[in-house]
């Protein structure tokens, strides 16, 4: 599963600045990390993940990192069920349709 | 040929790289103080209204349709004193091609790149405005980089940004993406000195100017159906663009006595570079962690001198709530049928308390909506918030404390009108324009432009000044 090949749709990573070559004024936080960078585009060699890897992106801009993922997925979603926006829903409707404002 | 690309090399050959990427002489405005030509700056290096229009109208930007939320208003009126209530009308900005009023901006953006025979645009951004880039870039035929600020150092991200990445590859975009520091500039200029593209600044006076028509077609919209203009606008802000874009549109409308109210989400004590804080709030914009910042001092963007001067338009700037957004982004849903925001919702909820203070017969209008989805949702934003710790709570929202709990209203009264105080904010506008160009004396062109770009007069100037020890010449 970590082998990837040349053509594959990949992305890498870089760190970009490391810690102490950061900007001034940044939060002690901040300050502690580097800066990186993360992007996509298809291999232009063979390899693994893990291997620093030159991709060309969708652009044709030709980029060298750390490659982290084959065919990175798309993580975010609509998340756990909230049900505390069920109650205000019904609490909305209640208002509006069922009852009175001031209680 | 090796450039020196360290940090200090890069943002030493700023101005240069700027002055590539965006083809504005921006130095045929300045004065040599503190003041500049900005309606000189608007007219010559922007466009014209109608100019606009006919840009936007050939991507299928704008004539976004007015919709009255009589639900809202109903509400609204029940937590009202007696003959209290304004009419809340909403401007579905979320019918434009990438689902939010940041086409406007893009469209002309992008017209200009092309026009100027630019391969390619770039915009440093994380939020809709984006998407619109790369979906205006894709009808272009153009092609486009999206820098994002979007992980913390966990590679965490905030899921409306990691779905603003989706929207920008769905459009074709190369998509960058960084952890949370303002080196992104840096990346930033590396990537136009690298491909010599266009820099889609959010802030030019095109992108500004592609706002105006948002204002003017609300108040001809208006006119056309209801037959007279609103009393107050309420709009989102942030960078700055939209209040100023917004309420120039007016002004072109002849519509100078509404009155132009600002909002943003309280985001106060959160750092804005942290990278502990950075997820630990559920608004990437429409924040007072942009708002204020960029009203005290707007010369901080990616241009040398920035079209958007919020402080120049706005009569009132109020705060509102996490908790309260998320709780008006549901009865959008449940009382309106309408599925928007959240984000985008922050001036609907400010105009609900507003409109509380109005007589029933006057009339509020919401400029703006976002489209909604995975990621960018209450939803995502309340279980990803419950994940980092935040504490979720009903009661009062004026108990909640940004990035510790979000306090969603026990009652849709407890919704309240929080004004920012703008003298306070045009106080410091005043002091951080003296600071960065380090005067003690200023011109008396320059003392008419504070007292311009502030919305106030020479002798409030004078006062803030005198306070200070700076004289005018």
């Amino acid at each position: 599963m970590d082998i990837i090949k040349k053509g594959d749709w990949i992305q890498i990573h870089q760190v970009i600045l490391k810690p102490e070559e950061r900007a001034a004024h940044l939060p002690e936080d901040t300050k502690k990390v580097p800066l990186e960078l993360w992007v996509k585009g298809f291999a232009l060699e063979d390899g693994k993940i893990g291997d620093e890897i030159e991709i060309k992106t969708v652009t044709g801009r030709k980029v060298k990192g750390k490659a982290i993922k084959l065919n990175p997925r798309y993580v975010h979603d609509f998340g756990d069920y909230v049900p505390e926006l069920t109650k205000i829903d019904m609490q909305l409707k209640e208002i509006l349709f069922g009852g009175d404002c001031d209680e | 040929m090796n450039r020196d690309m360290s940090y200090a090399a890069v943002m030493g050959r700023k101005n240069e790289i700027m002055k590539k990427a965006i083809g504005i002489d921006f130095d045929a405005f300045e004065s040599g103080g503190i003041s500049f030509d900005y309606e000189r700056m608007m007219r010559e290096a922007g466009y014209s209204l109608e100019e606009i229009q006919n840009i936007q109208s050939s991507t299928g930007v704008g004539n976004t349709p007015i919709l009255e939320l009589k639900n809202l208003t109903a509400l609204a009126r029940k937590c009202a004193p007696k003959g209290k209530g304004a009419r809340i009308f909403i401007k579905d900005e979320a019918c434009n091609p990438s689902g939010s009023f940041k086409a406007r901006r893009a469209a002309t953006a992008v017209y200009h790149a092309k026009k100027l025979g630019y391969k390619g645009v770039i915009a440093a951004t994380s939020g809709n405005y984006g998407a619109a880039v790369a979906s205006q870039a894709a009808m272009a035929g153009l092609k486009c980089i999206v820098v994002q600020e979007c992980y913390d150092s966990r590679m965490i991200g905030q899921p409306e940004i990691l779905e603003k990445q989706r929207a920008c590859e769905a459009y074709g975009a190369e998509v960058v993406q960084l952890t949370v520091g303002p080196e992104l500039f840096y990346s930033f200029l590396c990537l136009l000195e690298e491909t010599g593209y266009f820099n889609a600044s959010l802030y030019t006076p095109f992108g500004i100017a592609g706002v105006e028509t948002l204002g003017y077609e609300l108040i001809m919209q208006f006119r056309e159906k209801i037959g007279r203009d609103p009393d107050k606008v309420v709009i989102t802000h942030a960078g700055g663009g939209n209040v100023t874009g917004t309420a120039r549109g007016l002004i072109k409308a002849g519509a100078e006595n509404v009155e132009v109210v600002g909002a943003s989400v309280d985001l106060s004590g959160l750092h804005m570079a942290s990278d502990n804080d950075f997820n630990r709030k559920s608004f990437t914009t429409g924040h007072t962690g942009f708002g204020i910042p960029f009203a005290t001092w707007p010369d901080r963007s990616d241009v040398p001198r920035n079209a958007a001067r919020p402080l120049r338009y706005l009569d009132r700037y109020l705060t509102v709530k996490q908790g309260e957004v998320f709780y008006i982004t549901e009865a959008l849903s449940v009382l309106e049928g309408l599925e928007r925001g959240p984000a985008g919702n922050t001036s609907l909820t400010a105009a609900f308390a507003l409109a509380q203070e109005m007589d029933e017969d006057q009339i509020i209008v919401v400029q703006e909506t976002e489209y909604t989805g995975a990621g960018k949702h209450p939803m995502p934003q309340i279980s990803f918030a419950k994940q980092n710790g935040i504490e979720i709570l009903f009661g009062d929202p004026d108990t909640e404390i940004p990035g510790q709990n979000i306090v969603f209203p026990n009652h849709p009264s407890k919704i309240k009108l929080r004004d920012f105080d703008l003298t306070k904010a045009k106080t410091s506008y005043i002091r951080n324009a003296i600071n960065n160009y380090g005067k003690n004396v200023i011109s008396n062109q320059d003392l008419e432009f504070l007292a311009k770009d502030t919305k106030s007069n020479v002798d409030f100037v004078l006062s803030v000044l005198t306070d200070i020890g700076v004289k005018v010449e």
